[in-house]
């Protein structure tokens, strides 16, 4: 299994996702925004968290700019599995292979704890060892994850199982942090091989730190 | 030439940062503000003598870059 980790000016989370798949016996290598094409035989490509380009003008919008993210598109459209987490799923819906849009934290803080979130939807590669309606404790960092879609973005989402999860409390009830509509903290396109979310499972890791319910997360993505 | 772009959240798309602001200022007495927007204005000198043609590649930079026209919309002046 190898993955492949998206690095920008300003991405701080790769070697945090790094570790997190090396621990689970995967072959990693950081691809830096300048390279033009994913290597072969990679079989996922991990769009990291972090701050790209400062965020200026708006998170993850000038990232979408690099030569890589060129061949990222052409790799997710051929089916390739691409993962962002939290800047990363910012890159992904300024790119376009994510519907929606991230917008500023609706309380206006940087969250940075621990939150519960429900899983919403099991049907893909990402969440199918969690069961449906299960609860995950997975850290938070961000400070635009208010996220937001059209009516009839929404509509898709739902018909097709794309809402992957929802911030809750630990009873799996809604609890919303930043304003998210439907209190949405993952999402999937269509096809169902790329998929974004504001919370980091690369940090939930160990149980010694406060969870490792991200394990059984990026499991997911192994031997498929 | 100079254009002179200006980004804003669509209506219908809740401006966390404009209520904030709105908020603040009727706490110090601004009482008749009923509604404030937060946005952004971007600057841009272009080597371009025809305002046509510069509107269309502003228009087009606002497309690609510099507004996400999923939440927001944006308004183009170009200066001779």
């Amino acid at each position: 299994m190898k993955v492949g980790i998206v690095q920008f000016p300003g991405t701080n989370c790769e070697y945090d996702t790094q570790h997190a798949f090396s621990a689970l016996g995967c072959e990693t290598v950081i691809l830096w925004h300048k390279e033009d094409s994913i290597p072969e035989g990679t079989d996922l490509v991990v769009v990291a968290g972090g701050f790209s380009y400062g965020d200026y003008l708006r998170s993850g919008a000038i990232a979408k700019m690099s030569p890589i993210m060129k061949a990222l598109k052409q790799y997710a459209n051929q089916g390739g599995k691409v993962l962002g987490i939290c800047n990363g799923f910012q890159v992904l819906t300024e790119t376009g292979l994510l519907p929606g849009a991230l917008k500023r934290n609706e309380g206006l803080h940087f969250i940075s704890r621990h939150h519960h979130l429900k899983v919403v939807a099991n049907d893909n590669t990402f969440l199918r060892h969690c069961t449906q309606g299960e609860v995950v404790n997975i850290p938070i960092a961000h400070h635009d994850g208010n996220y937001f879609i059209d009516e009839e973005g929404l509509k898709k989402l739902h018909a097709n199982n794309q809402i992957l999860l929802q911030y809750t409390n630990k009873n799996g009830e809604i609890d919303n942090p930043n304003g998210s509509l439907e209190s949405i903290a993952g999402i999937c396109n269509e096809s169902k091989n790329v998929f974004g979310l504001m919370p980091h499972p690369e940090r939930a890791m160990e149980s010694l730190l406060g969870s490792d319910d991200g394990r059984r997360m990026l499991e997911g993505f192994l031997n498929t | 030439m100079k254009a002179i772009v200006n980004v804003f959240l669509k209506n219908g798309v809740l401006d966390s940062q404009g209520k904030a602001v709105q908020h603040a200022l009727s706490g110090h007495g601004f009482e008749s503000v009923r509604d404030v927007r937060v946005g952004k204005q971007i600057i841009i000198e272009m080597d371009e003598n025809d305002t046509a043609t510069a509107t269309a590649k502003v228009a087009h930079m606002c497309e690609e870059l510099l507004a996400n026209t999923v939440i927001e919309d944006y308004e183009i002046e170009i200066i001779a």
